[in-house]
């Protein structure tokens, strides 16, 4: 069990998990008629709290383990072992309870009416969650002026860009005015005006109402533009839970620095601690930490190789918790 | 679209843990409002399938009235008492179809993970996934079911007597609730076998076709099973018998032609059951 990153529950714990576990039997067709059983721990011992209006980035690869910690906090899955509270609520057991208090948006499954107008979703979340006519209006309204979908409410779901589909949906969540927002993979398949619309009013929604936000991800600015904390889970278990910049050292994550040389040549003789990781024909690839300058390396292959082209990537999740994982592997 | 009552809820407060039964109802018809408003955006095509389900159904009698073209009687019952149970059990079924028929697709929400944004929202999920895609269309049987039996009472000449008058209402409501039992039962097992909407569909629509004829043709392996097993009988063979003053199948004694509240309440009890156990399965396993 990792418990040592849990904080003291109790008070400041909006959000408390204690040694969550769950356990899948998994069948797999073996043969005709045959299948396998196996058990597979998709989350094992988690533990931690999360403080009311904080704002948490929650990633990890695929299969990791963070879908299933997050139907387990909306109450969807029954964990197998440990304790799990969301406002004080057991989510499993008082399910219904629960959703009143709680905002979910799976990017990728839009809760919206495919054949109506936006607006007529929006009329449906009113009378289910019984809010309050005048609340209604006024998160509605607030929602259409900073989410700027004025112009969309008539339209039929099915007409919407994805980018306007998703604000609309974000919009569907939070009319209750759920004190905690879940959202999975908000930002897939944006584009980039769409991104800024959706994190600028995640941020606006965290700072005026004090929302308690909660988003999976596999878009690193979105953790770096949205969260001051980030979570990673792997493998079921807490990998890191702190500041971004902290993962980034603990990762010790590197940027690559892509060169296209006006021909083919041997790997450049970089100045530490860049080095060459790939060559490809007139193509070569640098790595460098991320914590240093890459106008420095830049300047000195310039002086030293014909240089044609170049490009920075910024290290993506994906590889920092890779190196996280196999430093704890090596250890 | 905000009527009285709702108003009066939401003034009144959050009914946090009102009765889970009137909870259901309210989220049932909150659902099915946005069905059909999303199918009356279609006209035209509402109006289309509408009538080709009237069709469709309407010609299923017409291979009836073939078969009575060539023969007098089918297993003892003449054209007009095969109406009778015709009628009986496309109405009973037709109504269960109309309500509850699309939870069949349960399984396909569970395989592409759409059931989860159903229990995120504060209402009974049977009530939403009962509600899913609600369908208007559905009413073309309800309506050649109801013209069938509507010939059938015109045609053959029933010895009216109260409790058969009685019957009559009971039968229909008792017949859509053990059909609806069905339904949600099958929808229960979905839950364990994601694929199996087919099974379902043998006991529902197979089922009704096989009530459409006289529980004298079938086997007698058959007719028990469908008394005992499955109690689709009690939709209309027994209660039916009574009203025609026919022998009764498997010689059960007179009183089971009553029966069909009971077995219907019992029905519906069990497949809740089914669908709490499937519920809970889904809960602990996922997808």
């Amino acid at each position: 069990m990792d418990n040592d990153r849990a904080e003291p529950g109790g008070a400041g714990g909006f959000i408390e998990l204690d040694g969550v576990e769950k356990v899948f039997e998994v069948r797999r067709r073996t043969g005709f008629l045959k299948r396998e059983r196996r058990r597979v721990r998709a989350v094992d011992g988690l533990s931690f709290t999360v403080a009311r209006g904080e704002m948490v980035g929650y990633i990890g690869p695929n299969g990791a383990g963070k879908s299933t910690t997050i139907k387990m906090l909306t109450g969807i899955l029954t964990p197998s072992g440990g304790r799990l509270r969301v406002a004080g609520i057991d989510p499993a057991r008082e399910r219904t309870r629960l959703a009143h208090r709680i905002g979910v948006v799976f990017g990728q499954r839009t809760t919206l009416w495919w054949d109506l107008p936006l607006i007529d979703s929006y009329r449906l979340m009113h009378r289910m969650y019984r809010i309050p006519d005048a609340r209604y209006r006024e998160n509605l309204d607030r929602c259409v002026e900073l989410l700027q979908l004025e112009a969309l409410l008539d339209v039929p779901v099915r007409q919407l860009s994805l980018g306007q589909r998703m604000r609309g949906d974000i919009a569907a969540a939070l009319l209750h005015d759920p004190d905690v927002l879940y959202l999975d993979e908000p930002t897939i398949g944006l584009d980039v005006v769409s991104k800024a619309k959706v994190r600028g009013f995640l941020r606006e929604l965290n700072a005026e109402r004090g929302t308690t936000v909660l988003l999976t991800t596999h878009d690193l600015q979105d953790i770096e533009q949205l969260c001051s904390r980030v979570m990673v889970i792997d493998h079921g278990r807490l990998m890191y839970d702190g500041p971004l910049a902290g993962l980034h050292e603990a990762g010790e994550s590197e940027r690559t620095l892509v060169v296209d040389l006006e021909r083919e040549l041997p790997p450049i003789e970089a100045p530490e601690p860049a080095r060459v990781v790939r060559v490809e024909g007139p193509r070569q690839w640098l790595a460098f930490p991320a914590s240093a300058s890459a106008a420095g390396l830049v300047a000195g292959i310039a002086a030293r190789y014909p240089l044609v082209d170049l490009s920075v990537r910024e290290p993506d999740i994906e590889a920092v918790i890779a190196k996280i994982y196999a430093e704890r592997a090596s250890a | 679209m905000v009527d009285a009552a709702d108003a009066a809820e939401v003034t009144a407060g959050r009914v946090e843990r009102g009765g889970r039964v009137a909870e259901g109802l309210r989220a049932y018809r909150l659902i099915v409002a946005m069905w059909i408003r999303s199918t009356m955006a279609y006209r035209t095509s509402f109006v289309l399938t509408t009538l080709g389900n009237f069709a469709t159904t309407a010609l299923d009698f017409v291979a009836i009235l073939l078969m009575f073209s060539r023969v007098d009687a089918l297993g003892g019952y003449a054209l007009g008492e095969v109406a009778f149970l015709y009628g009986l059990t496309s109405v009973s079924f037709g109504l269960a179809d109309l309500a509850i028929g699309s939870m069949d697709r349960l399984g396909r929400r569970v395989r592409d993970g759409t059931l989860d944004t159903l229990l995120v929202r504060p209402a009974p999920v049977l009530a939403q996934v009962a509600a899913d895609r609600f369908g208007l269309r559905r009413l073309g049987r309800v309506t050649q079911g109801a013209l069938v039996l509507g010939y059938a009472l015109a045609t053959v000449d029933i010895d009216w007597t109260p409790a058969k008058l009685l019957l009559m209402p009971v039968m229909l409501v008792s017949g859509a609730g053990i059909f609806g039992a069905v339904f949600v039962a099958a929808a229960a097992f979905q839950f364990v076998a994601q694929d199996a909407s087919e099974v379902s569909n043998a006991f529902t629509y197979g089922g009704t076709t096989l009530l459409q004829y006289p529980p004298t043709v079938f086997a007698r392996e058959l007719v028990r099973g469908v008394t005992f097993v499955v109690p689709l009988a009690f939709v209309n063979w027994l209660p039916a018998s009574h009203v025609l003053e026919r022998p009764y199948p498997l010689d059960l004694p007179a009183w089971v032609a009553f029966a069909p509240p009971a077995v219907a309440v019992a029905c519906c009890a069990l497949a809740g059951l089914a669908w709490r156990a499937g519920l809970r399965s889904y809960r602990s396993t996922g997808s």
